[in-house]
């Protein structure tokens, strides 16, 4: 399977096959994609294994998704969480 | 030689140490574990005068509700939210039972409105018969209210230090022993909660206090309130009272101000069982969906349990024993300790410092020989007959 | 029907134990979470990406310079031990992608997607980076080793350009040459552990260490000792970070501030207990402080039918986690272990113990918490917060957390838990989590799911 793409916030990603969305995003030079709730800080990929809940997202309107555990899968619409 | 310890650094025991203290004795707290480590560490933080039937707990309830919030201006720092509960009916049969409870509340002073639930609560869910809207319900963050009333107080807090028994000169009691020595005092408040009943043993006096299991979920936080006030089903009512072993469940949900809502409540009788119910939490989920539709996709990401005290017949223990003079319980107060904790506190400190316990009394010279400061004095018409730590023997 | 046995987590330990009591005839069924076999050290790339030839050598090809980095790494070959444990896999039922929230003491076993019930368990969830706050650490561009190190085997992906490696611990190597040999720019691996003298004792472990100490010379990275990441800077990313050397109690001697867009930092691991504890099953300590699950030479818990192995049982790295699993699998099946498992695992735990001497953490990193540096990802609870709540008397974690919500937020304590307890001044207790993994309220209030074994 060759290439394909997700968007995040509208902007297409390029992802290579089983990739996470997390990983993507950081593939792509885009490393923070959440703001804290109480101060407003940036956040992504930390732990990169599901354990520290940095990385959450919304996925094809699923709010609170890890991308670090979470496959891209073609024309997925990620937004921030 | 301090005038009073108090056993137990929970809500209660903190609430007893600050009104004992601002009535001018000393005070040293002793706790085996950490503040707040029991009960209160599990509890909601609800302040509650919806639940209760018109009688003494609802008195007490009525003057704790009041405490609160005079507490929150004067010591402040535990997120006391004054929002308001908001009691719902399924069905025309259990609206018509919990009209006529709130009527007979409000013939006692509670402040109570029969609204349409959706005006108060926007995501509830549709086609309930109809609610009651209780202004005077607030809430406090538990822990920090037992952390704060006790630094305030001032009082010596002896963490880690287990009381192991008393010592006594004929049938009073002259102090604790602990597992770092003696500890004379001029009073003893036992304020253990589901513990109390041990603490009382050692005396070798009988107090019946068990422990009733309730599991709490806790969901993500969330970023917009979904809820605004505290929600439950009126059949939490029917449940509180109930003498029944197994469990019940009811929904109770709320919003906090750090975003995770909470939802209970359960209760069960087994002992200090910690072993997770599954079937319990899918129960709580299952009814809190209901209630709240949109709760359904949110996630939980705790869970907790905690163990009530409770006396058979549901009502605290609070007052001075006759069977071992120098010895005051504050105890048994199941489900709404956090809410009752201020009037609890206070009334120990009356006692403690003379109050006869009857209203209409004067205030006679206590164990210590002093009276209360002149704001808490004289006022309180509260019988603490149905409280007495004699009335189940 | 009920699984004969059912093994949560497919690491080394896992994987070893399901292969292993198949071929002794029972009937097993293998979880984890991902969606790959392999755990963490034999973390495998997406099968679309493909691998080459099977290989033996540990670390990544060397790439092209002039390649770009995202294009350039290829998927590497796997492992000929991870294939090995793979194809005694035939027969085992595997339930890949499936988050276990609960275990029950009846053996049923709640994930995601259903629930599974077996005659017996065996729980190898692993163990996570152990982490530890400075100021910054929360920038976007500050990674734990460990993820760093998923994101690259994993995924193909490298953390960053100029990346720095720092905390403790032997898995730093790995982390360094493998980002170096990926193509990133390692500005320096800083290990915090000076004496590292009593490792000759091991000369199999010495040489894989010098292999990765080969890799680091080929791509010069240096490698300091007695030197700690102190401080992160950036505005929204990580710009710098300020490195120290640093003493014994690992307080800051003199500081110098290195340019990098990345940092991989970890001291060391936690063994993930959440499933072990909510069984009931009896903890204990490991030589470094940390909670383990107490096993006997049987790798038999506290409770009757559940076994555990590896890094739930004591960090040590994957050999150790493969023998556990080896030993575990034989006790439950009653076949008699091969020659010589036991002696090696007897060498590996006395080995990982000689590493938590070598590599401890030392409290020194106290030194670097500012009142405003944040102390719980999650809750963003500062330093000062912590020392709010000790004024007013949290003694020890739990009321550390009841009092300053640390520990209470999405993780659960994971990530902060360590730092925590320290704070507290003491260990971390085991984790009480009863929802190990978030789940819906629907999903929850659907208990026991529908899906069960004879569904799949
Ligand atoms: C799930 C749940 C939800 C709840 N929600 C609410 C609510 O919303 N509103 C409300 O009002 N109430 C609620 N409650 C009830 C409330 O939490 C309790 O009534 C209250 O916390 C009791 O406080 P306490 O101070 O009496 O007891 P505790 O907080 O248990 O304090 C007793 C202390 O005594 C100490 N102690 C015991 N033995 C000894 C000894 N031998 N020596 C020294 N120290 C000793 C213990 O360590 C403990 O810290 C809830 C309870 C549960 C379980
Ligand atoms: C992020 C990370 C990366 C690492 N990379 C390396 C490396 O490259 N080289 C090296 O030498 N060492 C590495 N280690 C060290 C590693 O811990 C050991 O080498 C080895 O993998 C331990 O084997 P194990 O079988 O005990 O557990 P692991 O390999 O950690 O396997 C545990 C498995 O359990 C699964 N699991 C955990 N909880 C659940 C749950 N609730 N539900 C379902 N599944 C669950 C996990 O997904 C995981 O696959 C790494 C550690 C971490 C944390
Ligand atoms: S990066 Fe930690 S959970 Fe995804």
């Amino acid at each position: 399977m060759s290439g394909f793409e997700i968007v995040f916030s509208g902007r297409p990603i390029p992802v290579r096959p089983g990739q996470t969305i997390g990983a993507a995003l950081h593939a792509a030079g885009i490393r923070s994609w959440r703001t804290t709730r109480i101060n407003g800080r940036p956040r992504g990929l930390f732990c990169g294994i599901g354990v520290c809940f940095d990385c959450l997202l919304t996925v094809n309107g699923e709010p609170n998704v890890r991308a670090c555990l979470t496959v891209a899968r073609p024309g997925d619409e990620v937004t921030t969480s | 030689m301090p005038d009073v310890v108090v056993i137990g650094a929970g809500v209660v025991g903190a609430a007893c140490a600050y009104y004992a203290a601002r009535a001018g004795l000393s005070v040293t707290v002793v706790d085996q574990g950490a503040v707040a480590g029991g009960t209160t560490g599990a509890g909601e933080g609800n302040v509650l005068v919806s639940d209760k039937e018109p009688g003494p707990e609802l008195d007490l309830a009525s003057l704790s509700a009041g405490l609160w919030s005079d507490l929150a201006a004067e010591v402040g720092g535990f997120e006391y939210e004054p929002k308001g509960g908001l009691v719902v009916a399924e069905t025309p049969e259990v609206l018509t039972a919990l009209t006529g409870l709130a009527a007979k509340q409000e013939s006692s002073g509670v402040r109570a409105e029969v609204v349409t639930p959706e005006e108060y609560e926007p995501n509830i869910a549709r086609g309930l018969a109809g609610g009651v809207y209780y202004p005077q319900d607030a809430q406090v963050q538990p822990m920090l209210a037992a952390a704060r009333l006790l630094h305030a107080s001032g009082a010596q807090i002896r963490t880690g230090v287990r009381v192991t028994g008393f010592t006594r000169s004929g049938d009073r009691i002259t102090g604790v022993r602990t597992d770092e020595g003696d500890l004379p005092a001029g009073a003893v408040v036992n304020a253990a909660g589901t513990w109390a009943g041990d603490i009382a043993a050692l005396a070798g006096l009988p107090l019946p206090v068990l422990p009733r299991r309730g599991f709490i979920l806790v969901t993500e936080p969330l970023p917009e309130p979904l809820i605004h006030h505290k929600v439950y089903t009126a059949a939490y009512v029917t449940n509180v009272a109930s003498e029944d072993e197994g469990l019940e469940t009811s929904a109770v949900v709320e919003g906090t101000p750090s975003g995770p809502v909470l939802i209970g409540a359960s209760r069960e009788r087994v002992g200090y069982d910690r072993t997770v119910s599954y079937p319990v939490l899918a129960r709580l989920a299952e009814q809190a969906v209901a209630l709240f539709p949109a709760l359904a996709t949110r996630k939980v990401i705790r869970a907790y349990c905690g163990f009530r005290p409770y006396c058979p017949d549901h009502l605290p223990v609070i007052g001075p024993d006759p069977r071992a003079p120098g010895l005051y319980h504050a105890t048994g107060h199941e489900g709404a300790g956090i809410g009752l904790a201020p009037a609890t506190g206070l009334l120990i400190s009356r006692v403690v410092t003379g109050y006869s316990g009857q209203p209409g009394r004067p205030i006679k010279s206590g164990a210590n020989g002093r009276s209360g400061p002149a704001e808490s004095g004289g006022q309180l018409d509260l019988d603490l007959f149905p409280f007495r730590p004699e009335r189940f023997t | 029907m009920k699984y004969d046995l059912i093994v949560i987590g497919a690491g080394p330990a896992g994987m070893a134990a399901a292969g292993t009591a198949a071929r002794g005839g029972l009937r097993v069924a293998l979880v984890d979470s991902a969606a790959q076999l392999g755990g963490q050290f034999h973390r495998q790339p997406p099968p679309e990406l493909g691998g080459g030839n099977v290989r033996d050598d540990p670390t990544h090809e060397r790439l092209g310079r002039d390649q770009s980095i995202e294009q350039a790494i290829q998927a590497p070959a796997p492992r000929r031990d991870f294939l090995r444990l793979r194809d005694r896999l035939t027969g085992v039922d595997l339930h890949l992608g499936c988050r276990v929230w609960a275990v029950e003491p009846s053996f049923a076993v709640h994930h995601d997607g259903g629930t599974l019930t077996g005659e017996r368990l065996l729980i190898a969830t692993g163990a996570h980076d152990r982490v530890v706050p400075f100021p910054g650490w929360d920038l976007p561009g500050v990674m734990t080793a460990g993820g760093a190190q998923a994101l690259l085997k994993g995924n193909l992906v490298v953390a960053g350009r100029r990346i720095a490696v720092a905390g403790t611990g032997p898995f730093l190597l790995p982390v360094a040459a493998g980002l170096a040999a990926a193509g990133a720019r390692v500005v320096g691996v800083f290990e915090a552990a000076r004496q590292m003298g009593a490792l000759a004792r091991y000369p199999a472990k010495l040489a894989e260490g010098a292999g990765y100490a080969a890799t680091l010379a080929r791509y010069r990275v240096p490698y300091h000792r007695g030197q700690a990441v102190v401080a992160a800077h950036g505005a929204d990313e990580l710009a710098k970070v300020t490195v120290a050397k640093i003493d014994d109690g690992w307080r800051a001697i003199r500081t110098r501030e290195i340019e990098c867009d990345a940092l991989a930092v970890g001291y060391g691991f936690v063994p993930q207990l959440d499933l072990p504890v909510q069984l009931g099953c009896a903890t204990t300590r490991d030589s470094d402080g940390s909670a383990i699950v107490a096993v006997d030479d049987q790798m038999r818990t506290s409770i009757t039918g559940v076994h555990a192995a590896g890094e739930t049982t004591g960090v040590g790295g994957a050999e150790l986690a493969e023998l556990d699993g080896i030993i575990a699998g034989h006790s439950i099946t009653g076949t008699p272990l091969p020659d010589g498992v036991r002696r090696r695992r007897e060498r590996a735990r006395a080995f990982a113990r000689l590493l938590h001497e070598v590599f401890p953490v030392r409290d020194g990193w106290r030194d670097r918490l500012r009142a405003d540096t944040i102390v719980c990802r999650c809750e963003e609870v500062p330093y000062q917060a912590i020392c709010d709540a000790q004024a007013l008397g949290a003694v020890d974690t739990r009321s550390l957390k009841l009092l300053a919500r640390p520990g209470m937020g999405w993780c659960q304590g994971r990530m902060c838990g360590y730092a925590v307890a320290r704070l507290a001044g003491e260990d971390p207790p085991p984790p009480r989590r009863p929802i190990a993994q978030p789940i819906s309220l629907q999903n929850l209030a659907a208990y026991p799911l529908r899906s069960t074994n004879d569904d799949a």
